[in-house]
C-alpha cells in the first residue's frame, strides 16, 4: 500500500501541536489550505515570505506556518507588514488579520495601507464576530443580531470591509466564502502576484458563536448558508437593489494599476542619490 | 479512478466534507468518522480535501485505474 501525505505537512512546524485549536469546522483552516495550496502552486520559497499577523482566532494561522512570520499586536499586522515590505521589498509580506483586527482596532491601517498602496497580500477572515475573546459584536455583526455584547441584539450597521477598502483605493479587491474553495484559491493568487495593496475578504463560519448567533448550529449549515446566499460578481449586475439585500457578492470587486508605494520611493531615493 | 484517505488523527468530525461531496461518496460511519462508502462514483475533483478545516482528507489519482477508496486510522505526521 502506498503511503500518502497531506501537500500541507510540507509548510507547517513540526513544533506545533496537531490538530491545530480552530473549532471543529472553523472556516479559518479552509481558508489556510487554500492559501498554502496557492503559494505552493506559485513556487514561492518559504525564506521569501513574510506572514504577518495580529491577535484573534484567525490570526493564530501564521503560528502554524514554517514561514518567516510574525504575531504581531491586535489591529496592527499591517503597520508591521509595511515596515517589512519598505525594508525589504523583494520579500512576499502576507497579512492575515480577522474582522475585528483589520476594521476595529486596525480599521485606521487598513485605510491607509490601501491609500498608500503598499505591496502586502492582505487576507481578512470575516466571520462576523469577535471569535478568540467569546463572540462579542464586531463591526462587521449584522444589525439586530444578538451577542455576547448586543443581548438584545445589535444596533450597529455593519461595515461592508470590501467597500471600504475598495474606497481608499486599494489595487485589487475580492471577496470569496470558504464554501468556495476554487474562486477562494483564485482570489489568492490574484492577490498574491498583485502589484500594490491587495485585500480578499475571506468569508468564514465561526461555529461557536457567530452560528449560535444566527441560528445556524453545525458548520455544515453555516457553508450551506454561504452557498445559498452568495451572488457572483456578474450576477448581482443584473440584479435590483431589493433582490440584491442580504446577498453576498463574490469575485473580483476591483483590480487597477496605481504605482506602488515601494516604486514611488525607490524612485524618490534614485533620483535624490543621483550626484 | 481515485483514492480518499482520511487520516482520523487530525479529523474532527465537521461533517462538511460529507456534506458536500457532489457524488455522495462519503457517509459518516458510527462514531461520526467519515469513511469512503461509494469509491466507484468519486470523480477526484478534491472538493473534500480542499474543504476539509483540518487537513485530514487527501485525494490521490490512482495510476492503475483502480478505487481504493479507505479509511486509515493513523495520525496524519508525514
Ligand atoms: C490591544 C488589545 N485589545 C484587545 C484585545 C483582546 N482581543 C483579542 S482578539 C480580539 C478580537 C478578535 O476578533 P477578530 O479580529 O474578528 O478575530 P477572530 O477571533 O474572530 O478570528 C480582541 C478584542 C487584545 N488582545 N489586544
Ligand atoms: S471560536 Fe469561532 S473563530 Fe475561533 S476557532 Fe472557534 S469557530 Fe473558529
Ligand atoms: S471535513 Fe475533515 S475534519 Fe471534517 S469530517 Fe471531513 S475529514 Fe473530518
Ligand atoms: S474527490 Fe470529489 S467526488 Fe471524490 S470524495 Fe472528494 S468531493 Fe467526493
Ligand atoms: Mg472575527
Amino acid at each position: 500500500m502506498r503511503e500518502t501525505s497531506h501537500f500541507v505537512h510540507k509548510y507547517l512546524r513540526s513544533s506545533k501541536r496537531f490538530p491545530h485549536i480552530w473549532c471543529a469546522g472553523c472556516g479559518i483552516g479552509i481558508f489556510m489550505q487554500a492559501l498554502i495550496r496557492v503559494i505552493d502552486r506559485l513556487g514561492y520559497s518559504k525564506d521569501a515570505v513574510v506572514m504577518v499577523s495580529g491577535i484573534g482566532c484567525s490570526s493564530r494561522l501564521p503560528v502554524y506556518v514554517d514561514f518567516n512570520t510574525l504575531h504581531a499586536t491586535h489591529g496592527r499586522a499591517l503597520t508591521f507588514a509595511t515596515g517589512v515590505k519598505l525594508a525589504n521589498p523583494d520579500l512576499k509580506v502576507i497579512t492575515i488579520m480577522g474582522d475585528g483586527d483589520a476594521v476595529s482596532i486596525g480599521g485606521n491601517h487598513l485605510i491607509h495601507a490601501a491609500r498608500r498602496n503598499v505591496e502586502i497580500a492582505s487576507f481578512i477572515v470575516n466571520n462576523h464576530v469577535y471569535g478568540m475573546t467569546g463572540g462579542q459584536s464586531s463591526p462587521t455583526t449584522a444589525y439586530g443580531t444578538k451577542t455576547t455584547s448586543a443581548p438584545y441584539g445589535n444596533l450597529e450597521a455593519a461595515f461592508d470591509i470590501s467597500g471600504l477598502v475598495e474606497a481608499a483605493g486599494a489595487a485589487f479587491v475580492g471577496r470569496t466564502t470558504v464554501y468556495h474553495t476554487p474562486l477562494m484559491e483564485r482570489l489568492v493568487e490574484k492577490s498574491l502576484t498583485k502589484k500594490g495593496f491587495s485585500m480578499v475578504e475571506v468569508l468564514a463560519q465561526c461555529v461557536t458563536y457567530s452560528g449560535r448567533w444566527l441560528g445556524l448550529n453545525s458548520p455544515v449549515e453555516m457553508m450551506a448558508w454561504q452557498r445559498d446566499n452568495s451572488v457572483t460578481v456578474e450576477k448581482a449586475q443584473d440584479l435590483t437593489p431589493d433582490e440584491l439585500a442580504g446577498k453576498i457578492v463574490i469575485g473580483v470587486l476591483a483590480d487597477r494599476e496605481r504605482p506602488s508605494y515601494e516604486d514611488e520611493y525607490a524612485k524618490l531615493t534614485a533620483e535624490k542619490l543621483k550626484v | 479512478m481515485t483514492r480518499v484517505d482520511i487520516y482520523r488523527g487530525w479529523c474532527k468530525r465537521c461533517g462538511i466534507c460529507i456534506a458536500f461531496c457532489p457524488k455522495h461518496v462519503l457517509d459518516a460511519d458510527q462514531g461520526l468518522f467519515p469513511t469512503v462508502t461509494d469509491p466507484e462514483q468519486c470523480s477526484g475533483c478534491k472538493l473534500c480535501e480542499m474543504r476539509c478545516p483540518d487537513f485530514a482528507i487527501v485525494v490521490t489519482k490512482d495510476e492503475k485505474g483502480k478505487a481504493r477508496g479507505k479509511a486509515k486510522s493513523g495520525s496524519a505526521t508525514g
